[in-house]
């Protein structure tokens, strides 16, 4: 199929970046996204230019990296699918397709589709994690958890970190990737001692990132990429007025 | 330099036990002098940078992408093997260490795996306490399941996203730390060379991804975690930045490399369909549990899977193997189906397939249980092929996934270089020439939770009285110009090709003459082709922008630049193996009945090389296997 791109170039963090033009010819529908931007970038490089700079690694769907705003939707069209499990069989021959990268504050441009998503790790080092070193764990079986409560821990942690939600909310708000993960350890008795502490930590990291705050517009659940959930942000919600209230801070 | 294991004495179930408690310490107080670097922030790499971390040591770590959640091991899909015998089905330590040795085709060293099937039992509950979500059954308590090559269900599972969930349970405890300000993390960040001051590791140069500034980083001991090197292949399962070249760089440097052509190709990938593709998915071994493997009887059949009545199919696997089935290892069913494919029965388009059916588990389970096992996996089978696996058969083809090679360390973890380690799979200690479905996770935990705080204080508490690492030394001076001299060629050479143009000529030459099936003929074949690439790549490279900013493409041209040497040196290992075994499959040597046949006599050792110069063949120095326990014979799963 033949393609018109229009993606977005950036050269660095401080450049003002702007959309370029270029024509693809003989893209396979049956190729992914990135493999089409495999072929896009080897033409660029024929062609003495420099290549378009994008985040990925897996290419399965799981390391959260790859990262493109596909016209107008962070991972483009699809339901429930990262940008390097899109196909060109979703697109038809003769479209023009925009490509951005993430556009939100807390997520800075470094380069063309690149964007600095440390704020992320930021908010899990304040507190998304349980407190046992190497060596100080009971037998595993020693710990009974329902399957129904594990299933839902299990489901709120199958979050990738990709960021789509915060690209996809209108306020950047980041709840959530957080609820994701203050969901994952609160349903499990292993988060319990830490509890009230981790959600007062998390929330206080992610608003000293600039991201802002939810209104309930539910665009983050609808563009991401591994359906979690929206009721993950109302358990954040629930654990941090308890925490708020409990804690005396 | 002769190699030494440096494996306790004792017998076999005492040796780590007796290792342990008489291992030389190091007090808390000296801890805190003592800098450690660890390159890499997969299963491995995270798991020994937080536990290095939680005992004192101060910590730097390392990876090439913008965050340590992201390295390789998050695409571990299957499960990790630990000897826990939750079952009640027989299981053991003994038994786990056995199937490993076995499965591995008696070439790994017994003392490593008895020791990495006592951790096993440790990870999961570590892992448990983290927080990982693993599968559960009704009553709360965890479930099992089975892989290929063994007999009892010792596998524990988080869906079909086993390392994403490991590895998320160790990146937090890793991050943890690094709030605690025992660790400090470097993503965005690449190795590309290794200091050796006087004889030992000094630490590191790299290269910072998006400015392009290149930084000194010294350290007491460097422990490189940095994950396989399947990707010479260019096209594999690995991630696409997976890579060779802090091994190779080490490996030039002094380090010996152990049997790097042992590599392993998986059984259950989705067949390649185009000259655009840019890697191959693994649809996790996991579905061998129910799904079953068989072409057509007939050749060139071209009637639809559903239209071949049974009595025209032949699921080959069970016919062959009938008390393994469809669970045999790896190697062994990559070559059976390969061995189909050149008999003319393959399928799909290119005949260069095989079907995955899962028809009868639907039918004995109900889709419902056949989705809660397998659904993220059928989803993203269909999500790339737009096929749907509940209503017509997978179509599967082996394809490159791990290697069994990597830098010989002894059983310390500690390569030829002192103070310089090798965990995960960037070590080639385990596995042998073939490696046992989810054992992967399982050594890269096992090597960063529970054996490398304990063996780097052998060697740091002799480091006490260093004193800081001057990093303005002259090792380090002239690390960094070479690293720099290398990047500035890069962008200065005047070239017509990408670099991808290069790694796609590498890998088909790896993948067609040292790939599934290798002779004599392939292999002297591929030794002059890749010598002419090499040439072609240092004259017609172009990788345009500069080496002072973000640039993908001088990245990928130094990590190309070191898996064409690489490629040399797995040549030159697999012409000098003159047997078969796992996953290493020369064609002159194999039984009446077509399988690998070994020759314990003039090969039971490790291959372990040195380099000897860019124009020079490395040099063979061979660790010999003992097998004190274990009676190798004829591995068979029939
Ligand atoms: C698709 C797939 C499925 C798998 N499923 C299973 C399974 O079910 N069970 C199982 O046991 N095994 C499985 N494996 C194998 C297993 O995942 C890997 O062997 C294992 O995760 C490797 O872990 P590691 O920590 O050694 O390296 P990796 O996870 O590859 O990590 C390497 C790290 O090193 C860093 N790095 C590399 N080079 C540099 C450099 N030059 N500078 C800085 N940093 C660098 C990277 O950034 C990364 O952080 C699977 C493999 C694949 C490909
Ligand atoms: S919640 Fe979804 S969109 Fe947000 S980071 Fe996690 S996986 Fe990505
Ligand atoms: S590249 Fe890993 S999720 Fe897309």
């Amino acid at each position: 199929m033949q393609l018109t791109l229009k993606v977005w170039r950036q050269k660095n963090r401080d450049d003002k970046g702007g959309f370029e033009t270029y024509q693809l010819g003989n893209v396979d529908h049956h190729a992914s996204f990135l493999e089409m931007f495999d072929v896009l970038n080897d033409q660029l490089i024929n062609e003495g230019k420099e290549p378009v700079a994008f985040d990925h690694d897996c290419r399965e769907g799981i390391c959260g990296a790859c990262s493109m705003v596909i016209n107008g939707r962070p991972h483009g069209p699809l339901k429930a699918t990262t940008t390097c499990q899109l196909h060109m069989r979703h697109f038809k021959d003769g479209d023009t397709i925009t490509v951005e990268p993430w556009r939100a504050k807390g997520f800075p441009v470094l380069r063309d589709l690149v964007t600095d998503r440390t704020a992320f790790d930021r908010i899990i080092e304040a507190g998304g994690f349980v407190s046992v070193n190497t060596g100080q764990a009971p037998d595993a079986n020693s710990i009974l958890i329902e399957k129904e409560k594990s299933d839902l821990a299990f489901e709120a942690a199958a979050c990738i970190g990709c960021g789509a939600c915060v690209a996809a909310c209108k306020n950047s708000s980041a709840m959530l990737f957080v609820g994701a993960k203050v969901s994952h350890l609160a349903l499990l008795p292993q988060g319990e001692p830490e509890r009230s502490l981790r959600v007062l930590k998390m929330v206080a990291q992610m608003e000293a990132e600039s991201f802002g705050s939810c209104t309930n517009t539910l665009a983050c659940e609808a563009e991401c990429p591994k359906g979690i959930s929206v009721t993950n942000i109302a358990r954040l919600n629930r654990e941090y007025l308890w925490a708020g209230l409990t804690s005396g801070k | 330099m002769a190699l030494d294991a440096k494996i306790p004495a004792g017998p076999l179930e005492s040796k780590w036990t007796n290792y342990r408690s008489t291992v030389k310490l190091v007090s808390p107080a000296n801890k805190r002098k003592l800098d450690v670097i660890v390159v890499g922030t997969g299963l491995a790499g995270a798991s020994a940078a937080a536990s290095l971390a939680e005992l004192g040591y101060n910590v730097k770590v390392f990876c090439y992408q913008d965050s340590a959640r992201r390295a390789h091991s998050i695409a571990a899909q299957g499960g990790i093997n630990a000897a826990k015998n939750y079952r009640n089905d027989g299981d053991s330590i003994y038994r786990l260490f056995y199937d490993t040795i076995k499965g591995g085709d008696y070439r790994a060293r017994e003392a490593n795996v008895y020791r990495l099937a006592e951790a096993s039992v440790s990870i999961i509950d570590q892992c448990v306490a983290q927080g990982v979500p693993f599968a559960r059954e009704y009553g709360g308590l965890l479930d099992n399941r089975s892989f290929g090559g063994v007999q009892v269900s010792r596998t524990f599972y988080a869906r079909g996203q086993t390392g994403q969930q490991l590895l998320i349970g160790a990146y937090q405890a890793l991050e943890r730390q690094v709030g605690l300000k025992n660790a400090t993390l470097y993503t965005r960040h690449e190795m590309l060379e290794v200091v050796i001051k006087d004889g030992k590791s000094a630490g590191i140069i790299v290269r910072d991804l998006v400015t392009g500034e290149i930084q000194r980083h010294g350290a007491h001991a460097v422990v490189l975690a940095t994950g396989g090197y399947g990707n010479v292949f260019f096209l594999s399962t690995n991630a696409m930045g997976c890579n060779t070249t802090a091994i190779w760089r080490a490996y030039k440097k002094g380090a010996y490399f152990g049997n790097p052509c042992f590599t392993q190709i998986h059984p259950t990938c989705l067949p390649q369909h185009g000259d655009y593709q840019s890697k191959l998915t693994l649809m996790s071994e996991s579905l061998r549990n129910d799904g079953r493997v068989w072409v057509p009887k007939a050749k060139g059949e071209k009637r639809k899977a559903a239209d071949i009545p049974e009595s025209e199919r032949d699921y080959y696997l069970e016919r062959k193997y009938p008390s393994f089935g469809n669970l045999v290892p790896r190697d062994i069913a990559s070559r059976a189906a390969k061995e189909v494919c050149d008999e003319g029965r393959g399928v799909g388009s290119t005949g260069l397939a095989v079907y995955l059916d899962f028809a009868d588990a639907i039918k004995r389970l109900g889709q419902d249980v056949v989705s809660a096992r397998y659904g993220n996996l059928f989803e993203m089978y269909d999500k790339i092929t737009g096929e749907d696996p509940y209503t017509s058969p997978m179509m599967i083809y082996p394809a490159v996934h791990y290697t069994m090679g990597g830098l010989w360390v002894d059983y310390n973890l500690m390569t030829t270089i002192p103070g310089l380690y090798a965990t995960g799979e960037c070590n080639f200690s385990d596995h042998g020439a073939n490696r046992l479905g989810a054992s992967a996770l399982m050594q890269g935990l096992a090597d960063g939770y529970f054996v490398l705080p304990y063996t780097i204080g052998e060697y740091l508490s002799g480091e006490i009285l260093s004193g800081k690492i001057d990093t303005n030394s002259e090792a380090f001076v002239a690390a960094e110009e070479a690293v720099k001299s290398r990047l500035s060629f890069f962008t200065n050479n005047k070239g017509n090709k990408s670099v991808d143009y290069f790694h796609k000529q590498l890998g088909k030459v790896m993948w067609d003459d040292c790939g599934m099936a290798r002779s004599k003929e392939s292999l002297t074949r591929a030794a002059t082709e890749i010598a002419k690439i090499k040439e072609a790549f240092w004259k017609e490279v172009r990788v345009p922008g500069t080496d002072k900013e973000f640039n993908q493409e001088l990245e990928k041209a130094g990590r190309v630049a070191d898996f064409i040497e690489l490629g040399m040196l797995m040549v030159q290992d697999a012409l000098s193996r003159e047997e078969s075994c796992g996953g290493h499959f020369r064609t002159e040597y194999q039984t009446p009945e077509g399988e690998a046949m070994r020759r314990d006599d003039q090969y039971m050792f490790v291959s372990a090389y040195e380099f000897k110069g860019d124009d020079t063949a490395a040099q063979l120095h061979k660790e010999e296997l003992k097998y004190e326990v274990v009676h190798p014979t004829q591995r068979s799963y029939k």
